[in-house]
Parts: C-alpha cells; sequence; structure tokens
C-alpha cells in the first residue's frame, strides 16, 4: 500500500496528464458518435456574443454586396407574384382548402462567425431557440444549401457547414433522379463530391444537383451545385463524381433556416419501424 | 506565483484575439491553417511546476475549444503538448537555467534552439489536432501535408513575432 502511494506520488504528473487526456478524448468520442454536442452547446451561448460583436463590424464592409444579393432575390421573389403572372383563365378560383397545407417555414438569419479553410468548419448564427430553431434543421443561403442546424443557444445557433468531415446530405441528379450523397473532401470550399451514383446512371458535366425528397431537413428540389467533372474507374460500381457548388461559402451572410412542420409526423411514422 | 501572472494573462489574451480575429480568417489554402495561440505554453518559464504545467495547457486549449466550436481537440492536442514540453525541457536545460528563470525564447537561448524546440512541439500539437479533427486515417496522406505546412507557418510566424517583441530584452537578466 506504502509502494502504491509512493508510486502515486512520483507519477502524479503523469497521472494527471493521463486523465486530462482520457476527458477530452471522452468528449471528442462522444461527439463523433452521437452528435448530441453537448459540449458545443454549453459554450455556444458564451462565446457566439464575442463573435457576433466582431461581426457587427465586419457587416459593414460587405453593406453593398449585402444589397446586391438581397436585391437579386427580392426580383426573383416579385417575379414569382401572383400578380406578375398573365391570366390564362377567364375566372380565377381561389383554392383555399385542405389539397394545400404549409409545410416549410423560413427564418431569416445572419451569419456572425464562419471559416472555410479548416477541415471541419462551422458557422454561428444571429437566431437561436427564442426565434424558434431547434438542431437538425436546414439551412440554405439564397443560392443554395449551407448547413444544418447543430446546437442552440437563446439568441445563437452552431451550424454544421456542409464543408465538414461530418455532414451528408441527400441529394440527386436532377435530369434523371439517381440519388447519392454530398459530402465534402476537404481540398477546395467551391468542389464537393457526390457519392454512390451507381455507374449505369448517365451523367454528364454541368448537370444539376439539387436537394432530394428522401431527408426530413431540406425540401425536395433546393439547388447545391453542378458536376464538375465525373470519372468511372474500371471495377468501381460508382461515378466519382465532383460537384462545384452554388454556395460560395467565404462570401455566405444572409441565410434561412428551414423549420419543417411536418417533421415530428414523418419521423414518429418511421420510428415505429425500427421497433 | 514566482512569475508575473498579469504579463502571462495579458499574453494568452492577445495570441487569442490574433489567432480568433486574424489568423482564422486567412483564406489561402485549406492546408494552412498555423494556431499561434500555442505560443502562450511555449513561452512559459521553466520555473513552472510541472502539475501547472499540465493545468495551464489544458486550459488553454479549453478556451480554444470553447471560441472554434470543436469539442475536446485543442484539449487534447495542448495537454499532451504541455506534458512533452516538461520532459524536452528536463532533458535539455541546465540548472543555471532553472536558476535564472529562463524562458524559452530566441533572444534566451538563441534561434537554433528554439526552431527546435517549438518545432517538434508544435508538430506533435498539430498532428494530434488535425488526425482527431477528421477522425480517423482515412485521408492521411493530405493530412500529414496540412500538419507539416501549417506547423511551418505557425513556427514562422512565432518567430517573427518574437524577433519583433522581444528583441530588446537581449540578455538583461
Amino acid at each position: 500500500m506504502r509502494n502504491l502511494i509512493f508510486f502515486i506520488s512520483k507519477y502524479y504528473v503523469f497521472f494527471m496528464f493521463f486523465g486530462l487526456e482520457i476527458f477530452s478524448f471522452i468528449i471528442i468520442y462522444r461527439f463523433n458518435h452521437y452528435q448530441k454536442a453537448s459540449f458545443v452547446n454549453y459554450t455556444t451561448g458564451a462565446t457566439s456574443s464575442f463573435y457576433s460583436a466582431v461581426s457587427n463590424t465586419q457587416q459593414y464592409f460587405s453593406l453593398r454586396r449585402m444589397n446586391d444579393s438581397l436585391q437579386i432575390e427580392n426580383a426573383k421573389l416579385r417575379s414569382q407574384l401572383f400578380s406578375s403572372y398573365y391570366q390564362n383563365g377567364l375566372t380565377v378560383k381561389n383554392i383555399n382548402d385542405s389539397l394545400y397545407k404549409q409545410q416549410y417555414e423560413y427564418i431569416a438569419a445572419m451569419v456572425v462567425n464562419n471559416s472555410v479553410t479548416k477541415r471541419n468548419n462551422y458557422i454561428t448564427l444571429n437566431r437561436g431557440s427564442l426565434h424558434g430553431i431547434e438542431p437538425q434543421m436546414g439551412v440554405i443561403s439564397e443560392s443554395g444549401i449551407v448547413g444544418i442546424v447543430l446546437s442552440v443557444s437563446p439568441r445563437y445557433c452552431t451550424v454544421l457547414s456542409l464543408l465538414n468531415n461530418n455532414c451528408k446530405i441527400s441529394a440527386k441528379v436532377k435530369k434523371n433522379g439517381a440519388f447519392g450523397s454530398l459530402v465534402w473532401d476537404g481540398a477546395d470550399p467551391r468542389i464537393a463530391r457526390l457519392l454512390d451514383v451507381n455507374k449505369h446512371v448517365p451523367v454528364a458535366t454541368n448537370d444539376l444537383i439539387i436537394t432530394s425528397n428522401y431527408s426530413t431537413i431540406f425540401p425536395e428540389g433546393i439547388p447545391i451545385g453542378k458536376i464538375y467533372s465525373h470519372t468511372l474507374d474500371a471495377g468501381d460500381n460508382f461515378h466519382t463524381i465532383k460537384v462545384e457548388l452554388f454556395t460560395d461559402f467565404s462570401m455566405v451572410s444572409t441565410v434561412y433556416v428551414i423549420r419543417n412542420l411536418l417533421k415530428q409526423e414523418q419521423q414518429t411514422l418511421e420510428s415505429t419501424l425500427k421497433n | 506565483m514566482i512569475f508575473d501572472l498579469g504579463t502571462y494573462l495579458l499574453r494568452l489574451f492577445v495570441l487569442l484575439l490574433i489567432q480568433l480575429l486574424v489568423i482564422n480568417n486567412i483564406e489561402l489554402s485549406s492546408s494552412i491553417n498555423p494556431y499561434i495561440y500555442v505560443a502562450f505554453v511555449l513561452m512559459l518559464p521553466v520555473t513552472v511546476k510541472p502539475w501547472q504545467m499540465v493545468l495551464i495547457s489544458f486550459l488553454t486549449g479549453m478556451l480554444m475549444d470553447a471560441f472554434s466550436s470543436t469539442p475536446g481537440l485543442h484539449m487534447a492536442a495542448t495537454t499532451l503538448m504541455g506534458y512533452l514540453r516538461i520532459h524536452y525541457l528536463n532533458a535539455t536545460t541546465t540548472k543555471e537555467d532553472l536558476e535564472g528563470r529562463l524562458t524559452p525564447s530566441v533572444s534566451q537561448k538563441g534561434i537554433v534552439w528554439f526552431t527546435v524546440y517549438a518545432f517538434s512541439l508544435i508538430f506533435t500539437h498539430h498532428l494530434v489536432l488535425f488526425f482527431l479533427e477528421i477522425y480517423g486515417f482515412s485521408e492521411f496522406f493530405s493530412t500529414m501535408l496540412r500538419v507539416l505546412i501549417s506547423t511551418l507557418i505557425t513556427l514562422l510566424l512565432i518567430i517573427t513575432g518574437q524577433l519583433l517583441f522581444y528583441r530588446s530584452k537581449v540578455r538583461n537578466g
């Protein structure tokens, strides 16, 4: 017993080091395996007010670009207005019945912190649980998809950027509906890779890639990017497709968080299958 | 405390500000991710007790983790670096260094000694950090390349910083 105490007191620095390392590895392991992100959740509130102050200053420098992109989007939305359509029929019936039910809501948010050059990139937004944001909601910009909400505090939320090792998004080729998962390989923030597209499916450069209808996070048909290059290695069952993303992650400043009003219903139904 | 706590806290604060506001916003390439905040751990005086050393590096990593919303990556890497620093300094410093309250820096130990010292510790830190970040060995060679390039740039920045700010203190104590 005395030897044991002597042993521990002699090497106490090593034991301390060992204990702290185990602690950090447990956090990393939990994060990578459960995506619960309890640690990030805990720190989001404390540190994002710092980034918010920084971005308040930085936003003055990009006001012109932000105005331009909002103007373009306004024009696009205006062209979709009911009043900008020529009426072919003689009578207009205002159908307000149970055929259509709103499924998606959009919450506007500003980016307060962002990175594109790390292997795992995260984005912080200035909207949180007070504004109805919950984890696992999709985030898009005016040009394409951005990521998935990871954790929320009352006024902020962190987003798992598409430029992240842990981010996998269900996508499909628009012209033939062949689906695959979109991942980022860490090299170029403008290029992602589309995996699991079967080799018998014909694909071509500049084919449009959109979100598929298999996820409860994104609505179907949100543009992601276009095919930049595609190869088929001999003996390989899947295409190697590089996708040029529409979203410029280094410039993204205004985004929309998507709330799926029917998500609960779909997930409850699907969870009964597993039991 | 033997050393001046205020000076070191200020140094940590300034290094973190530079790291978060300037270095993290440099978007040259995805292989260039220098982490200069490790200079804080590198430049603590040799008289810091081993257990303090481990604890300080752990807390530094934790602070960095909180601001970069990473789960424990910087904690693990910085704690390992702090622990290895104890053994590295045990092997390479003399009694006079200890009595003279040496702080490992270019001005006190010379540029060659400091480069070898800083390179080996920064390399370990970046190696652990980047491999934990991708959480696997699937992109081994591209990650190795990122580790090497980032290590060299971190080293360059730290040495430049030392030459700029610590020149005046050359061997006066």
